[in-house]
């Protein structure tokens, strides 16, 4: 086993433990923090699927995030209003289930990241990271001007939405659902890197030309992993919007979309826990300097600094060694 | 026997400059063939142009399709494999992996390819950047033989290697030839290879076909004005 697995494994068994002491301690606001770094991780892990593997910079990647979020929020706040969603030519009801707002969330997300990946694929670089950035601010504007559901004030949800079988109310029931997507996304990302699609996407982001001469087209390759890795992202807004029972424009943020990217940057590009430890730092760190001092961006961006200048590999990087190049 | 490939007066262009301005080729199914010049006179342009890298004027059809309507990669698909000049393996990956992510259903797959090259077989959880300049060529056509091509095109596959490894490369082309009967298009240096390996060879000179035919039958004369040599 290589230290990387070791260190994967370690992560994974303190999201797995810490809660769980949180539980038998009563401390529910540890589990809510957890909750919240698992969910950011997962959106983290969306976006390492393009960025990490098809080397695709993507700065709007808030977009499925916040589509995600919208979907939970339009959908429990027809439910809570007992209003439908669509009268005719057929009858859609708000619902208040949670895996159906999943499979809604994942869907309109996946279909945005096709149609965006379609437009924004055609470039490369820094137009590629431009025209992403475009259409975050499109939907960000958009939601913000979208009276119906809450404009610029976003809108609340009373009561969290509900998984059969499981009172999601309890918060770390609530964090067992995240935290069993969440591995789940990331049994899928490492599945993928390793199969003929994620091999011939990692092969397009080294030598384009090689890739069509060997029979494969590079944008349908990057078209397919923005769309999975858009979907994915939208999972984690549907369930980041559950967490805090609120959904605004905010989650269409640019800076979140800038989140993102640090997240992987942080944990380590290309690295398949990569985005969880970047998330999971970050959401310490906020909460700890946060608490500490108002400006504890400065020293995070402080930490960011010294990553990329001294541990290219990011903190995996450093604790497990350098891994296979990425550039 | 009609032509697998058939390019007539092909011409093409890098920005103002024109390099090639009017070549005509063909490669019959299983035939091998030679593509000879000098430094400069449009062989690579000429592949590059066959493989749909690079924009051309002119007739281009494989298997009587034609080929200037597909994008690269469908090109490839019809059954053109690429081993490009200064070989270009997929870096990050693995021997293994840059096997698996070019494959292509058909006879050729990794036990093949390993009892082609018994050194990639030894090597196959290596990462490719860390191969030598040889095992790299090697892994290089491996890549291309994995998408099963009907046509081989080989671009200076023994340019800058050790006498050896070049060998053993020049031994790997004729026992495709021997036992495959896939049709491959060689550019190389070697007249001495060449002659031995190939059935026919087509001399570009300034970007259009100066001489075609069998290399033992080559003028001395011409071999000096058309190769230098």
């Amino acid at each position: 086993m290589t230290r990387e697995t070791l260190f994967n494994l370690a992560v994974l068994a303190g999201l797995v433990a810490l809660p769980i002491y949180a539980h038998l301690a009563d401390e529910p606001f540890t589990i809510t923090l957890a909750t919240r770094a698992v969910i950011l991780s997962l959106a983290a892990v969306g976006l390492n699927i393009a960025l990490g593997i098809g080397g695709l910079v993507s700065l709007g990647h808030a977009v499925f995030f916040g589509i995600g979020g919208y979907a939970m929020g339009i959908l429990a706040f027809h439910a809570q209003n007992y209003m439908p969603l669509m009268e005719a030519p057929f009858l859609i009801e708000g619902t208040k289930s949670m895996p159906v707002i999943w499979l809604v969330a994942v869907i309109a997300s996946a279909l945005a990241a096709l149609v965006i990946g379609l437009l924004s694929l055609r470039t490369s670089g820094v137009y590629f990271i431009m025209i992403t950035l475009a259409f975050g601010q499109m939907f960000y504007y958009f939601a913000i001007s979208w009276s119906a559901y809450g404009g610029e004030d976003g809108m609340s949800i009373y009561v969290r939405n509900g998984f059969p079988g499981l009172n999601t109310l309890i918060p770390i029931q609530f964090y067992g659902l995240c935290l069993a997507a969440l591995v789940l996304a990331l049994g899928f990302n490492g599945a993928l890197a390793r199969s003929r699609f994620g091999l011939a996407l990692n092969a397009a982001r080294q030598v384009p030309d090689r890739v069509r001469a060997v029979g494969l087209d590079p944008f349908r390759l990057r078209l397919v992993a923005f769309t999975i890795s858009g979907a994915i992202t939208g999972l984690a807004g549907a369930l980041f919007a559950d967490l805090n029972r609120f959904v605004s424009p905010t989650m269409f943020s640019w800076q979140l979309s800038g989140e993102f990217i640090v997240f992987i940057i942080i944990g380590g590009t290309a690295r398949l826990f990569g985005p969880v430890v970047g998330a999971c730092l970050f959401v310490v760190l906020e909460h700890y300097i946060g608490g500490w001092s108002d400006y504890w961006h400065i020293w995070f961006g402080l930490l960011l600094l010294v990553i990329v200048l001294f541990g290219r590999g990011g903190v995996i990087g450093l604790i497990a060694g350098k891994a296979r190049a990425h550039g | 026997m009609s032509a697998l490939l058939q390019v007539e007066g092909l011409k093409a262009t890098y920005g103002a400059s024109q390099a090639l301005f009017g070549v005509d080729l063909q490669v019959a199914s299983g035939e091998v063939v030679a593509l000879m010049g000098r430094n400069g006179m449009g062989k690579t342009t000429t592949v590059k142009c066959i493989c749909r890298l690079l924009r051309a004027e002119g007739d281009i059809s494989f298997d009587g399709k034609d080929l200037r309507r597909l994008p690269a990669h469908r090109a490839a698909r019809l059954g053109i494999g690429l081993v490009p000049e200064g070989r270009r393996c997929f870096a990050d990956l693995t021997v293994q992996e840059n096997l698996t992510a070019a494959a292509r259903p058909g006879p050729w797959d990794m036990g093949k390819v390993g009892m082609l090259f018994p050194r990639l077989g030894e090597r196959r959880t290596q990462v490719a950047r860390s191969l030598s300049g040889g095992e790299q060529q090697m892994l290089a056509i491996g890549r291309a033989l994995m998408t099963n091509p009907r046509l081989l095109i080989l671009d200076e596959a023994t340019e800058g290697l050790a006498p050896l490894i070049r060998q053993e490369i020049w031994e790997a082309i004729s026992q495709l030839k021997r036992e495959t009967g896939m049709a491959i298009l060689i550019i190389d240096k070697s007249l001495k290879e060449l002659t031995q390996v190939s059935d026919r060879a087509v001399i570009l000179n300034r970007g259009r076909t100066a001489w075609t035919g069998a290399l033992d039958g080559l003028d001395p004369e011409l071999a000096h004005r058309y190769l230098g040599v």
